[in-house]
């Protein structure tokens, strides 16, 4: 008898939508079908089960922040959210930009909840002067690489990455903002930055390293996946820009499509987060290009900072806010798509864009690994900080109901999260 | 009585046209008390109040702490130069930490806009802004409002021309507030690269010419040209910025003979405006400084006194506020 069923829900995946069951052993589904028998029995009544979920931008702070998050803690806010696969960003401390930090942070990995990757940095320590050895890393494991809080702003630069990127199959990742017109700025420049005196960035930094950064795809041919899009004006362009034929993709947080920056009136730093939160039209520009598939994938650009981090004047703070656990409540409650539509953006395309659609996002039938995710798409629920997994309390949604909540998560085979509880 | 009403006093929004009418009122008694032979009242004794300034001031601690004295209020300051702070102690500890030593009211100046705001969680006493950043400085705003009211007799239908770097300037965001609240009509006269970025909430209209304004408004307020302004490029130079926004001599003659020229200082003579030019009986820069000691006095007593205080200690007759 296989080790676990997972009974009675909606299987949803590329392939449609069915009520089964889902027998796993040995980390993978051994069986898809009515009545299937397990030693473990997972309800799923009334839930869906999908392709586990996949964050393409998580900050797991270690090494170096571990006051903020953890791997491990980062790992139990993951697959409380449904994520089964993470890809952790490398602005820690040290930068993971070379083999020893990628090989420690893979380690730590597998020890914790869920399927770790990591991205690394384009340059050495992300001051973009010099490239990291992106092929020796690559042969670790690495599929991303990206500066992620800054941009690569040497054009020259970012040519060559991208050039020496298609050599070896790699996806760059790019964090758009171009400094030279947002350094100073601590929120979306406009309206509400100039009732509140906060020195603001243009929607325009970040347009004009998308706009550039198309071009140099179209020069190179290089991949390259703009992370957290947060104005009309990147989105109209990677649209076009994939209308004709560039290789680009493209994430948007679950932030940018929820909040706008009149949640900075009463200069609360939880609210600060880069790129900044923007306006009523930027919002909806970017739930319209989730809608039409222009934007791929939600991510969750999942910041941890301590308390006394973010208790600082509101342009001192240092910029980001959780989003593991809300990621799923967020998207169902705000974003107007049919299942298969959000599911899709947060399993199976950006677990493509990672390069782990094998493992992740895959379809559920005889064979496939065991990556699943089983939600309740009706069960409402009010977010509250001392309720989180992540060792920092930095959600802008406290208070906030949301409608739908992950119950079971299945990571290789293992029930990690049983009806929403981590079991490790 | 206000004690309830208003905690804190962070922007002249806050305060409501109300709230400013009522600090307008008191501040005419304690013009009254700065003018006796012996200026000083014993309505806020045994009250404590901290200088909190991140950023060097002068001017508005010298007029808060004259203020405290001849309210008979203690008080005491948290030097932030030589003070845990550049250790790393964060905010909340600091203000923290002052308030367990027992104080009513704070008063703090921060070069971070909204720092009051923010300080206000974590306390129980009162919180005055001092100015904060680019965003207010309400008690400038509001001894700009009496000053004009005495001058003008009333601010209602007046034409105000806010002249200079509107952008960075706490005192141009809460004089717009309190202009327009009081029923001025506010003309805001800069270069654009000295606007704010959106002027959406803003009552306001705006010019790029000080020569077809200056003839047409009952009052020319001058903002201070930080010096640093033109190596971010946003003026060519002080002396392009002199000839195209400063209240030169020659423009200072076209002024009508009502028309009065406000500044809030320091000001920088030869830059934005001419040297002899606050000297002229139009100017009211003097008044400004004046006023503002008798304003800080109507603002702690509003916030600080409660029922049982006697306004004019044991001579005085109850105001109407």
């Amino acid at each position: 008898m296989p080790e676990l069923v997972i009974k009675g829900g909606r299987v949803i995946d590329r392939l449609g939508e069915r009520v089964v069951d889902v027998a796993i052993e040995d980390g993978r589904v051994v069986g898809v079908g009515p009545d299937l028998e397990g030693d473990r029995v997972l309800d799923a009544g009334g839930c869906v089960v999908s392709p586990g979920f996949v964050d393409l931008h998580t900050h797991l702070r270690e090494p170096g922040n571990e006051e903020a998050e953890t791997i491990e803690s980062g790992s139990r806010a993951a697959v409380l959210g449904g994520f089964t696969a993470l890809v952790a960003m490398p602005n820690t401390t040290p930068t993971i930009d070379d083999a020893s930090v990628v090989r420690e942070v893979l380690a730590l990995g597998r020890e914790s909840l869920v399927d770790l990757y990591t991205s690394a940095a384009i340059t050495m320590g992300r001051k973009g002067d010099t490239l990291a050895p992106m092929a020796e890393l690559t042969d670790l494991g690495v599929r991303i690489f990206t500066d992620d809080g800054n941009g690569v702003q040497d054009v020259r630069l970012m040519r060559r990455a991208m050039e020496y990127a298609t050599g070896l199959g790699v996806t760059l990742a790019q964090h758009c903002e171009v400094e030279a017109l947002s350094a100073g700025g601590f929120m979306h420049e406009g309206e509400w930055s100039s009732r509140l005196g906060i020195p603001g960035q243009p929607a325009e930094a970040e347009e004009l390293m998308v706009m550039r950064d198309i071009a140099l795809s179209r020069l190179t041919g290089c991949r390259i996946h703009f992370q957290h899009l947060s104005t009309a004006g990147s989105v109209e362009m990677v649209r076009a820009a994939r209308d004709a034929g560039v290789g680009v993709t493209a994430e948007a947080t679950t932030h940018h499509f929820t909040l706008t920056d009149a949640a900075c009136a009463d200069y609360d730093t939880v609210y600060k987060v880069h790129p900044p939160l923007r306006t009523d039209a930027d919002v909806a520009a970017v739930r319209a290009g989730l809608g039409d598939g222009s934007i791929d994938a939600i991510a969750t650009d999942h910041a941890p900072h301590s308390p006394e981090a973010k208790e600082r004047p509101f342009d001192s703070a240092p910029p980001g806010m959780l989003g593991l656990e809300t990621a799923l409540g967020l998207a169902l409650t705000e974003l107007d798509l049919p299942l298969n539509e959000v599911i899709g953006a947060l399993s199976w395309k950006p677990a493509a864009i990672a390069g782990i659609e094998t493992t992740h996002g895959a379809d559920i039938v005889d064979g496939s690994p065991a990556n699943l995710t089983v939600f309740d798409p009706a069960h409402t629920w009010t977010v509250d900080p001392d309720d989180l997994a992540s060792r920092s309390r930095n959600t802008p949604y406290a208070g906030r109901q949301l409608v739908g909540k992950v119950r079971h998560t299945v990571v290789s085979g293992e029930a990690v999260v049983i009806d929403g509880g981590a079991q490790r | 009585m206000s004690r309830t009403a208003q905690r804190h006093l962070l922007t002249i929004d806050d305060l409501g046209v109300e709230g400013v009418q009522r600090i307008l009122r008191l501040t005419d008694s304690f013009v009254e008390v700065s003018e006796r032979r012996i200026p000083k009242v014993p309505v806020l004794r045994g009250r404590t109040v901290a200088w909190l300034f991140y950023e060097d001031s002068t001017r508005t601690r010298l007029s808060f702490e004259t203020a405290a004295k001849r309210l008979s209020a203690d008080s005491m300051n948290f030097s932030v130069g030589s003070s845990a702070v550049n250790k790393g102690e964060s905010l909340r500890d600091t203000v923290q930490t002052i308030e367990a030593m027992g104080v009513d009211a704070i008063v703090v100046r921060h070069k971070s806009a909204g720092a009051p705001k923010q300080i206000t969680q974590w306390l129980d006493a009162s919180v005055i802004n001092a100015g904060d950043g680019w965003h207010a400085h309400p008690t400038q705003a509001l001894l700009d409002c009496y000053t004009l009211r005495a001058r003008l007799g009333g601010i209602d239908g007046r034409r105000i021309a806010i002249v200079g770097d509107i952008k960075h300037s706490r005192v141009a965001r809460s004089n717009i507030a309190a202009f327009t609240a009081l029923g001025a009509e506010v003309v805001l006269v800069a270069p654009p690269t000295l606007l704010p970025p959106s002027l959406v909430p803003f009552d306001v209209t705006v010019s790029h010419s000080i020569d077809e304004v200056i003839g047409e408004v009952d009052v020319v307020y001058l903002l201070r040209m930080q010096l640093e302004r033109m190596h971010e490029a946003l003026v060519p130079s002080l002396r392009e910025y002199t000839a195209t926004y400063g209240l030169t001599a020659a423009r200072a003659r076209r002024l009508g003979p009502d028309t009065v020229v406000m500044h809030p200082g320091p000001m920088n003579r030869g830059v934005e405006v001419a040297a002899d030019v606050p000297q002229m009986p139009n100017a009211v820069v003097t008044d400004q400084v004046r006023n503002g000691v008798a304003v800080r006095m109507a603002v702690l007593f509003d916030l600080l006194a409660t029922e049982a205080d006697p306004v004019f200690g044991d001579d005085g007759e109850e105001t109407d506020a």
